[in-house]
């Protein structure tokens, strides 16, 4: 007569106990990359941190032993991030629109939302040499070449992607008998767009664009080709015109400087943009927790 | 207005002549004629998949918005095929409002949950008024009268409907249609809304899709029953047609048909 309690030696219970343990250390040593680098340029790039850093600009390498700070890459990139923002959002979040509301099935919407997933796996540097090729060797922008607005265009493109689909996504949760209710009561098509199901799926939306603008903003290889990089403050509208320094592109030079006061600038550079990265992620984290537990209000 | 038909009579507001309705190439519903009178309150009963709700989304083209779906014959209203080429459907459901089977208010006010249909429909009067008598008619004003500014979702369930109700009547329709709108709500809700709709039928035609037998015996004017039979080419599949119409009395009292008597004395469906 079998027992009913639990044995230990079964051969079933051994292999539970064996593949259980197993997925355990697996997801342990996944998040481990994690945990090191943030530690590491915590404490790296954290002890680097002085007041000076955020106000001055960057020293040429090799001339003395001061670095200086990171202003005009902190605020380039906050503007190149702001320029893909413009372009990317409205283009977006109006394909996500016809995608989630217009389209109606068939070969078009298909084919663009496979493009947009092609286009969301496009390594980001050839969204850096395609901006390259069109803007900066042109220098179809009022006769500039490297600048801050080709920056701009080139991260929008990898942002693109993302603002669409969430918006897809966004919209296609908003319940179907709201669109009805709006258009039962003889609103017409944008009406309910604009007035029921976007104010609907708002807030995932702009999740949606907060992880763009994460992903955008720590982007290296497009702007090697686009913006490149500038030592010296940005100081009018005229600037977006010309070379325009970021944070990321500041890390891949000063890293690869044989001096010492250059690199550790690129560690304070680091800690900043991850640090921005992390709280823009949480950030959206955030607010789609607050989505979930509003939604029906 | 595009006149197609002057030989409809004076006091019937909407009619279906020879109406087939398909899901792609799935048949719905086939050949249904059927005059809808003024002022008075038509329930349309049958068992389920026989096509009642997808007629009454036909009559105010909510069928547009579900792909694939297509119609073939005429829909009159007031002498207007509406579903000739010219016709705006935006237009159509203006005039015939519909309140649906899970009470569906705006994530808004309850005010705004009202002033939305009027204002896009070019409403310049007093607003605080037309939201009044629109609660007031649907019998919702004493209930919410001091929460206009709460979120329509605090209302309970049958509220909710209440206030759809009053949404659709804000846009002054000529015609409400009513998807089995007591479905989701208990008893006493489902006995507010069926005062609120005898007290409506002395300004609107009322079209109202049920699965409650009693509902339709007690609010209802004129009654139609729906049937579906199996495909004559034999398919397994079913279609919908229009059994007998008649008033609400000779059909719960003595139907002509078999069926009828059948599905109302609860033997199927």
């Amino acid at each position: 007569m079998n027992s009913l309690y639990y044995q230990k030696r079964l051969s079933r219970n051994i292999g539970d106990k064996f593949f259980t343990s197993l997925s355990v250390i697996c997801a342990l040593i996944a998040i481990l990359p994690l945990i090191f680098l943030v530690t590491y340029i915590l404490i790296k790039g954290g002890s680097q941190i002085t007041p000076e850093l955020f106000t001055l600009e960057p020293n040429p390498p090799g001339d003395d032993l001061d670095a200086g700070g990171i202003n005009p890459a902190l605020i380039g990139t906050l503007i190149i991030t702001t320029i893909a923002s413009i372009i990317a959002i409205p283009v977006g979040v109006g394909g996500g629109i016809y995608l989630a509301e217009y389209s109606k099935g068939g070969a078009f919407p298909r084919f663009i939302r496979f493009g947009v997933n092609v286009l969301a796996g496009v390594p980001s540097i050839i969204a850096g040499v395609f901006i390259y090729a069109l803007i900066v060797s042109t220098k179809i922008l009022f006769g500039s070449m490297y600048s801050g607005l080709a920056g701009g265009m080139a991260l929008s493109i990898l942002m693109l992607p993302t603002v669409i689909k969430t918006t897809d996504e966004g919209l296609k949760l908003v319940p179907n008998e709201l669109r009805y209710a709006s258009l039962g009561v003889g609103a017409s098509m944008y009406t309910t767009i604009l007035k029921v199901t976007l104010p609907s799926a708002f807030r995932s939306i702009a999740t949606g664009v907060v992880l763009g603008i994460a992903r955008a903003a720590g982007e290296t290889a497009p702007l090697i080709f686009t913006a490149l990089f500038s030592y010296y403050y940005i100081t009018g509208f005229g600037d977006l015109f010309y070379e325009m320094g970021s944070l990321a592109v500041l890390i891949y030079n000063f890293a690869l400087e044989p001096y010492d006061a250059q690199n550790k600038l690129a560690w304070a550079a680091s800690f900043i943009l991850v640090l921005s990265i992390l709280s823009v992620n949480i950030f959206s984290r955030i607010l789609a927790a607050f989505t979930e537990k509003t939604k029906r209000v | 207005m595009i006149k197609t038909n002057k030989k409809t009579p004076k006091n019937i507001i909407l009619s279906l002549e020879n109406v087939s309705i398909s899901y792609g190439t799935f048949e719905a519903v086939r050949n249904v004629f059927c005059n809808f009178k003024k002022g008075n309150i038509t329930s349309l009963i049958g068992p389920s998949g026989c096509g009642k709700s997808t007629v009454l989304r036909s009559l105010n083209r909510m069928n547009d918005l579900i792909p694939n779906c297509s119609l073939k014959g005429t829909v009159l209203f007031d002498g207007t095929n509406i579903y000739d080429k010219r016709v705006d459907p935006v237009e159509v459901r203006r005039k015939i409002g519909m309140v649906f089977q899970q009470p569906n208010p705006f994530p808004k006010s309850i005010y705004e949950n009202i002033a939305f249909g009027a204002r896009i429909n070019g409403f310049t009067g007093d607003m605080d008024e037309l939201v009044e008598s629109s609660l007031r008619k649907a019998a919702l004003w004493d209930e919410c009268k001091d929460k206009l500014n709460d979120s329509g979702y605090s209302l309970s369930g049958g509220q909710q409907q209440r206030l759809c109700i009053a949404r659709t009547i804000a846009i002054e329709p000529e015609i409400i249609l009513m998807d089995e709108p007591c479905s989701a709500l208990d008893p006493i809700s489902t006995l507010k809304i069926e005062e609120t709709m005898h007290e409506l039928k002395k300004n609107y035609t009322i079209i109202i899709v049920t699965h409650n037998m009693q509902q339709a015996l007690r609010v209802s004017d004129m009654t139609a029953f729906f049937n579906a039979i199996e495909y004559e080419e034999g398919d397994g599949g079913k279609v919908g047609y229009l059994a007998e119409f008649n008033s609400t009395k000779k059909i719960f009292n003595s139907p002509k048909e078999k069926t009828t008597q059948e599905y109302i004395s609860g033997k199927f469906g």
